[in-house]
């Protein structure tokens, strides 16, 4: 008996063999899909498994973002947002799968998972114990940023905020309005956070759209700074009194239309250009804007960042002028309007370059990272990001915006003690709609710490809304916020 | 006589000092376990480290006591090697009991592991001489029969997650099934001895192969209609492959033809074909396999438990989470049949190749102990169980990694549950018994009778 008995056990050894060659190849091969597969709800555990690092402001004083450990053994860390809405664009959420705002920028050094970490990691690993984040910290100014937020939110406008340090491109404000709470988000639960994010994301008001950096909107009447940039650029003979022809009305050539000034004022035929900016007629800048040609209105924007791909770390919707459509297209794009699109954040740079002496600088959020053990990182260091002007020309920009603030249309954002420049805008969106109002400025004239852009959405503050009586008030208070008044 | 009778059988060592030795290493790995899983999930060692250990030890040292008295000569691996895997297993349900899987018990298991510990010194004590067995051949093809059949009859048999093969006994239910195995495989043992010339010799031959004749096909068809009527009646198709699959490689065993594998491989994947047309939870197994992977047999369930196994073992990677750092428990029966993913998690391909070795050194001890034992009733019945427990091994895992379709079985040893544990203990022990006679020098000469040869009248 014992042939068959040889070949019995030859016939073990082959099964106990496919055994292993199959376990080996799921252990190995297989592996990667099996561990990533969607249905596989081990990956969503993990990331409740890691001691995420903390987001915080004001040089780690104020906490946006906090990891609390529940002690349950499934989903160990949750994830809150101490100070919601007004942060909750910029912070962003961490869902179960998936993330956004600086919690998915920074989410390699949030998780532990960046390089930065790997000796810490390796560490937590041969310990046992759950990985440890990096902390990060932003460069905001959460007194402001609060202020900026309920200033729009309080009385139900959708818009945005941005304020600038503008000497180094520090973020100090960001803010969107509408704005969502994002703790019900960040629940370890997909049934229940799918739930809430569809109702968001079906809310007309767009309330998860961050409007200061992921939509463009016709920049009206502050786009005219960049315009007189152009202008006292391409002529270093030119200043703020330079005489420009102000009609009353210009006619667009090639089409039977012609430009008016708002409401059909008269900016009196003639006019300096420190006139025609603080009443802001259109048709001075109109005619400057055909006069010098799309390629240098488009040379002058990029030079204040339009169009330059930016990522503060989050990514930022790309401005432009429009493409070359013609004279009259070029006039209507001079003074801020048909394709001419820009962001929140995009204005706030105008301003902080005329600001900076016509240096921009590049825009960012993220102060520091610190390690899990209190150590920094990485720390971002402030980066130029053009010469939009000259100092001289900056000089000339900033007299005629001082101008606009004390006896123009920008009065209400005026500070005590204190100079400020500013431009209004008001766009108009397409005929029989609202107006968009806007407001960029920046204080103090003599040693500039803040720069700032309001823009408030069509329809949301009325039927009259303009950038004097709706954006320049919040403005004012943002400033006042951030110079400590 | 041939001269191979004369020359005089070597020693063969009992090493009963490397067993107690290889015993204590197979209990402290599971200690070692058992502190990991503490460790894993609460950070500190576990207080029931010391119950579970030393119970464990206790319990393993008395085994080794009773094996080291009444079968002084056994093989030495068998115990260790049974009792690591035995305990893995156990450390597994503790830690899914911890893990917050109400039907794990691991209390509950470590008592059926003493009362199959019980059940192993028990049958090592009263079958002194295994040989016996064979005078039961029909009392114990009987017995089996009946054993299968028990779950099916109303009031004593239940129905538990679509199979009918548990018997209610008081607060206890059993599963006859594991019983019947033994019984079984002792009947067929018996049986091919008494019959194998008649099954190896008669026949004629067609198409290179040896055919048996018609009358002779009895035994096969009968056996057959049993392991139908099990997965018909019972819709257990693991226990009716278990059965049919040991019996042909027994069958082959004692008559050396290849025509009866050849026959009853036909018999079996055609009963399943047709049970596969005729009932829908065969087909549901035989599609959830094929096509495990398909989102929309995974949704609909029938390959849910399968693919959340291979989650399991595919998340473990090759050396696992770690003991108590995973999610076993998301997996279904993580506890009872899918307990080879459960501990692919957290041991990796590491360890599954590491239990999977040791389930084949324990069929290897088996065999050996087949070739080595002196009359065929022995070769026949450890061969035989020696082959059913690596069978039912490669259908379980084989079932719960993807090889081969998903049929309910226990895997032996590891899985929870009281009827495997006694009756696999009890197969260990018929090992050891008859691993003990294959060893056992045989008497020798008291004198040198010299040249002298004396003649008996």
């Amino acid at each position: 008996m014992n042939g068959p008995l040889k070949r019995v056990s030859v016939a073990c050894l082959l099964m106990f063999g496919l055994l292993m060659a199959n376990v080996t190849y799921l252990g190995t091969v297989k592996a990667e899909d099996l561990r990533t597969d969607s249905r596989n709800v081990r990956a969503f555990y993990a990331r409740y498994n890691i001691d995420r690092g903390w987001i915080t402001a004001d040089d780690g004083k104020t906490t946006l973002a906090k990891t609390v450990d529940t002690g349950d053994t499934t989903f160990r860390f949750a994830r809150e947002y101490p100070l919601g809405k007004a942060f909750a664009h910029i912070v962003g959420f961490f869902a179960p799968e998936s993330s956004s705002g600086i919690e998915r920028a920074e989410g390699r050094y949030l998780d532990g998972s960046h390089p930065d970490l790997v000796v810490r990691r390796a560490v937590d690993l041969v310990s046992g114990k759950p990985a440890k984040g990096a902390s990060v910290d932003l460069t905001l100014n959460t007194k402001a940023q609060e202020i900026a937020y309920k200033d729009l939110a309080s009385t139900g406008k959708r818009g945005a905020v941005v304020a600038l340090n503008p000497k180094t491109g520090a973020i100090l404000t960001m803010t969107s309005a509408p704005s969502y709470d994002p703790n019900p988000l960040a629940l370890a639960n997909k049934e229940k956070v799918n739930k809430a994010y569809n109702k968001l994301d079906k809310d007309p008001d767009k309330p998860l759209l961050d409007r200061a950096i992921d939509l463009t909107y016709a920049p009206g009447s502050t786009f005219k700074t960049v315009t007189s940039a152009a202008f006292l650029s391409d002529d270093t003979s030119r200043d703020e009194n330079t005489e420009v022809d102000a009609p009353d009305s210009l006619p667009l050539p090639g089409t039977t239309i012609s430009l008016p000034n708002y409401h059909g004022e008269s900016c009196g035929g003639r006019a300096t250009m420190v006139e025609a900016l603080t009443v802001s007629c259109n048709t001075p800048f109109a005619k400057i804007g055909m006069d010098l040609g799309y390629d240098k209105m488009k040379e002058q924007a990029q030079k204040f960042g339009v169009g330059v791909p930016l990522e503060i770390p989050l990514g930022v919707a790309s401005s432009s002028i429009g493409p070359d459509e013609g004279k009259a297209a070029l006039a209507q794009t001079s003074i801020g309007q048909r394709s001419n699109q820009m962001t929140p954040l995009q204005m706030a740079m105008v301003a902080a370059g005329i600001a900076n002496q016509g240096t921009v600088m590049k825009p960012y959020l993220v102060n520091k990272i610190m390690g899990p053990d209190g150590t920094e990182i990485d720390g971002t260091r402030p980066e130029e990001l053009s010469e939009a002007v000259s100092p001289e020309v900056a000089g000339e920009l900033t007299k005629m915006m001082i101008n606009v603030v004390q006896h123009g249309t920008g009065t209400a954002a005026q500070l005590p003690g204190m100079t400020v420049a500013g431009k209004t805008g008001t766009a108009e969106t397409s005929p029989g709609k609202p107006s968009h109002a806007w407001f960029i400025a920046f204080a103090p004239v003599e040693d500039p710490k803040v720069a700032v852009a309001v823009f408030v959405e069509s329809g949301s503050a009325g039927n009259d809304a303009t950038g004097g009586a709706v954006a320049a008030p919040i403005a004012h208070d943002v400033m006042q916020a951030v110079l400590g008044q | 006589m041939s001269a191979a009778d004369v020359t005089p059988v070597p020693m063969t060592a009992k090493r009963r000092g490397a067993q107690l030795g290889m015993l204590a290493f197979a209990v402290l790995i599971v200690m070692g376990a058992y502190a990991s899983v503490g460790l894993g999930l609460k950070d500190k060692v576990p207080s029931g480290m010391l119950v579970y250990g030393l119970g464990l030890g206790g319990v393993m040292l008395a085994a080794y006591l009773v094996l080291a008295k009444f079968a002084p000569w056994a093989d030495p691996l068998l115990l260790p090697l049974v009792t690591l895997v035995n305990g893995i297993g156990l450390v597994m349900i503790y830690r899914l009991e911890e893990g917050g899987i109400k039907d794990a018990s691991a209390a509950n298991q470590l008592m059926w592991t003493a009362l199959g510990v019980v059940m192993f010194s028990a049958t090592l004590i009263a079958l002194r001489d295994h040989r016996a067995l064979q005078r039961f051949t029909y009392t114990a093809g009987f017995v089996g029969v009946v054993l299968l059949v028990l779950p099916v009859l109303p009031v004593v048999g239940s129905e538990h997650y679509g199979a009918r093969i548990w018997m209610n006994l008081g607060p206890f239910s059993l599963q006859p099934g594991e019983f019947a195995k033994l019984a079984l495989v002792v009947f067929f043992a018996g049986y091919l001895v008494a019959k194998r010339d008649v099954l190896a010799l008669a026949g004629r031959r067609l198409l290179l192969i040896d055919l048996p004749r018609a009358r002779d096909l009895g035994p096969v068809l009968i056996t057959w209609g049993v392991s139908i009527a099990v997965l018909v009646a019972e819709k257990d198709l693991g226990t009716s492959l278990l059965l049919f699959g040991a019996f042909i490689a027994m069958l082959y065993i004692a008559t050396q033809r290849t025509s009866w594998v050849l026959i009853g491989v036909l018999l079996f994947v055609g009963g399943a074909l047709l049970a596969g047309q005729v009932f829908s939870h065969v087909e549901a197994r035989f599609t959830g396999w094929l096509h495990a992977d398909d989102p929309k047999i995974y949704d609909a369930g029938t390959s849910y438990q399968l693919m959340q196994g291979l989650f399991s073992i595919g998340s473990g990677g090759i050396l696992g989470s770690g003991l108590g750092r995973g999610h076993p428990g998301l997996t279904p029966f993580s506890f009872s049949d899918f307990i080879f993913d459960a501990t692919g998690e957290e041991l990796g391909l590491t360890g599954l190749m590491a239990i999977l070795m040791v389930y084949a050194l324990i069929v290897q001890r088996g065999l050996r102990t087949s070739l080595a034992s002196r009359d065929p009733f022995s070769k026949l019945l450890a061969g035989g169980l020696s082959f059913i427990l690596a069978w039912q091994v490669f259908i379980i895992v084989g079932g719960v990694t993807r090889l081969i379709p998903l049929t309910g079985l226990v895997t032996p040893f590891m899985s929870a549950g009281g009827s495997a544990l006694l009756a696999n203990w009890m197969l260990i022990a018929l090992l050891v018994r008859m691993s003990d006679a294959a060893r056992r020098p045989p008497p020798q000469a008291i004198q040198d009778e010299g040249l002298t040869q004396v003649m008996q009248r």
